[in-house]
């Protein structure tokens, strides 16, 4: 530290050590190797997504007339968003079933990823790749075999009714929000499998056992000292399931039928069918601003509730 | 219940690991309210026979009793031992007052007797005010006390500490050995203590088992390990020692005559079956029991003229190392700084004569 310096300021008379001023400056910066690592990757961010976004942020405050915008400023977008009862319900239902998605996921997964964490020893990379194997089919194969599995005369259908269990084949499998929830459950297990692997894998055994010799048996443990050291993961899995699942219109598309619709639908009918750009993006704003505000009171809220329970 | 010596009964425990036999058959009792060490070098079965009597390992063979129960029903949960990891294995997510409160949990306490137990427990570590603090926020030693109190707090029967000391610096972990031995007098527990540092051992413990390859090679106590070892290898272990071959020429009213390797024919007190006219047995003796002197002495002691090749001085005391002509390795002698061993006037050059007490040799069976 002191010799960078020293050597510093003796190079700083000659003019000609500019360049190498310069390298003892970037070396002493971690800030600025910091970014030079993440201008590449700030580079692309920036062109693919800060651009597209604040034209976005631009459109929603104009018009649509016809097939032209009207670029005057207009708050008229966003009231409408708030005031129609069908963007409100539509904007509902989708955190509701992102909400569900993101839990009845991440309760699936914890189980998977704590077996692997601890009761797997050798070929944990195995396993890991095994769970994630699913995803190497098209997003859009897996909804089609999920309809196939839900449909009226699908799998599940049929095979209750070959079983006796049921006379007429249950209708609310398909078409359906279950139908949502299930399909986008599967789809995105594996992004709740592995933070909550990762968390729990970061775990000292030796702390589990602490937690036995003082007198937890299996059930007391686990709440005690393993659920709250993984809550980091937790927290990691449903967010990354609650927010990208809210803004999906594929799954809903396919297998929701009308009740399943969701927020992501509509807006998507605003920039092809409808025809109201400016409404699509303010809906689609709305949205972010909602999901980022539900996503930072959630993650307020159980910090807070970990350290209640410290 | 049963009597105070046999408070921890081991029988017959052995622990496999597929082919490896980490513990092998050992018997030994532990008395209530013994300072107990298992010594004995790195993977020689220290730390298995520890989570064995805590209930983390079941033993391949045998049965651990405690106060007379048999411990193969008994759940770790549900043990009267509580143990000091090596790590600590302090909970991250708690404060040090929660840490210490994990274990009262179930004893249907009030909050204010958990509360008054806590702080209790915190200051008999030395601790007091730290209660509010977490793992990351203490040093070493200071996250030695807190897992000694969390599981002290909990009164066990019998307490586990597995190398508490191995991650302290060395003036430090003497601090905590005294203390250490403050506390266990003071609580009356019984500690079952891992090191494999012999020189801690000794300094704490009522009594040693001294292990290698998953046995018990000697049981006893600090002194009687010390003065009396029954094997080369446990000799060797404890302290420094010169060892010399001989072969035993004559016994007689408790007392051998021996051929000894550079020494010539000494004798020394025989107490053992082994030492039996003809027999190749080992002759050990202390550094610090050796004479180092210009003259040869004239008070009847064994003598040997040697060289002095090398010498360190160690602060209290002066090592020299003498060779002796017929001997392959040189002998250690230990001379204190007060000089009452030695001639003030050793050189380096000169001859001089290396005597010893009958009574100060250790006669050991050649394994
Ligand atoms: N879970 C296990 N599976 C297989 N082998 C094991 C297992 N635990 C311990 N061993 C083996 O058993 C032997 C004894 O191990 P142990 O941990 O008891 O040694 P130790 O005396 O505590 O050593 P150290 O002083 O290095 O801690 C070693 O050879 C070790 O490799
Ligand atoms: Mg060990």
């Amino acid at each position: 530290m002191n010799e960078t310096t020293i050597e510093v300021s003796a190079l700083a008379p000659s003019p000609k050590s500019w360049g190498r001023r310069l390298y003892a400056w970037y070396l002493r910066s971690d800030a600025l190797k910091g970014f030079t690592l993440l201008s590449p990757t700030l580079l692309v961010m920036g062109l693919t997504m800060l651009i597209p976004f604040g034209i976005m942020v631009t459109i929603s405050f104009w018009a649509q007339i016809g097939f032209e915008f009207d670029t005057t400023f207009t708050l008229a977008n966003y009231g409408e968003g708030v005031e129609q009862p069908l963007y409100r319900a539509l904007l509902l239902r989708s955190l509701a079933i992102s909400g569900t998605c993101a839990v009845v996921t991440v309760l699936v997964s914890y189980p998977m990823a704590y077996y692997v964490a601890f009761h797997v020893h050798k070929h944990k990379m195995t396993w890991i790749i095994l769970m994630t194997v699913p995803f190497f089919t098209s997003y859009l194969l897996r909804v089609f075999a999920w309809k196939v599995i839900l449909g009226y005369n699908g799998v599940i259908n049929s095979g209750l009714k070959g079983l006796g269990l049921i006379e007429e084949p249950l209708a609310f499998l398909l078409y359906s929000p279950t139908a949502v929830v299930i399909t986008l459950a599967h789809a995105w297990a594996a992004f709740a499998i592995l933070p909550i692997y990762i968390s729990l894998e970061k775990i000292d055994r030796s702390l589990l056992e602490a937690a036995t010799d003082l007198g937890d048996g299996p059930v007391k443990r686990f709440l005690g000292v393993t659920l709250p050291l993984s809550m980091p993961g937790v927290i990691a899995a449903t967010l990354m399931i609650f927010i990208p699942t809210v803004g999906d219109y594929v799954t809903p598309a396919l297998v929701g039928g009308p009740d399943g619709i969701m927020i992501a639908n509509l807006i998507q009918a605003q920039f092809g069918l409808v025809n109201n750009w400016p409404m699509g993006a303010a809906l689609a704003i709305d949205m972010m601003v909602v999901v980022a505000v539900i996503s930072l009171l959630y993650i307020w809220l159980t910090r807070k509730i970990t350290e209640k329970i410290a | 219940m049963t009597s105070n010596n046999d408070f921890v009964s081991l029988t017959d425990v052995s622990k496999h690991f597929g082919s490896v036999v980490a513990v092998d058959h050992l018997s030994f009792t532990i008395s209530r309210g013994e300072f107990f060490s298992l010594l004995g070098p790195s993977g020689c079965g220290k730390t298995t026979l520890l989570r064995m009597l805590a209930g983390f390992e079941s033993p391949t063979t045998g049965e651990i009793y405690i106060d007379g129960a048999p411990m193969s029903e008994v759940p770790p949960h549900h043990r009267p031992t509580n143990m000091v990891f090596q790590n600590y294995a302090i909970f991250p997510h708690l404060n040090v007052r929660a840490n210490l409160a994990y274990g009262l949990r179930y004893d249907k306490i009030e909050k204010a007797e958990v509360g008054r137990r806590v702080e209790e427990a915190l200051e008999m570590v030395k601790l007091p005010g730290f209660g509010n603090r977490r793992s990351n926020e203490l040093s070493g030693g200071e996250r030695q006390r807190v897992a000694l109190a969390r599981a002290l707090i909990k009164r066990p029967k019998v307490l586990l500490l597995d190398e508490p000391l191995g991650a302290l610096d060395k003036k430090l972990r003497e601090e905590m050995q005294l203390e250490l031995r403050a506390l266990q007098e003071s609580v009356g527990i019984t500690f079952i203590f891992v090191t494999h540092d012999q020189e801690e051992a000794l300094t704490l413990s009522t009594r040693i088992a001294v292990m290698t390859r998953g046995k018990a090679l000697q049981v006893a106590s600090p002194k009687d390990l010390y003065n009396h070892p029954v094997s080369v290898e446990v000799a060797d272990f404890i302290g420094q020692m010169n060892f010399v071959e001989a072969q035993v020429m004559d016994v007689r009213n408790g007392e051998a005559v021996l051929d000894a390797t550079g020494l010539g024919k000494i004798t020394a007190p025989a107490s053992s079956d082994f030492v039996q006219k003809g027999a190749n047995i080992i002759v050990a003796i202390r550094p610090e029991k050796l004479i180092l002197s210009a003259e040869r002495r004239s008070d009847g002691l064994g003598a040997v003229q040697c060289t002095i090749k090398t010498s360190a001085y160690l602060g209290d005391r002066d090592h020299f190392y003498v060779s002796v002509d017929g001997c392959e390795k040189p002998f250690a002698v230990a001379i204190a700084e007060t000089g009452a061993n030695s001639d003030q006037s050793l050189d380096r050059q000169s001859i001089v004569w290396l005597s010893w007490a009958d009574e100060s040799l250790i006669l050991l069976p050649r394994d």
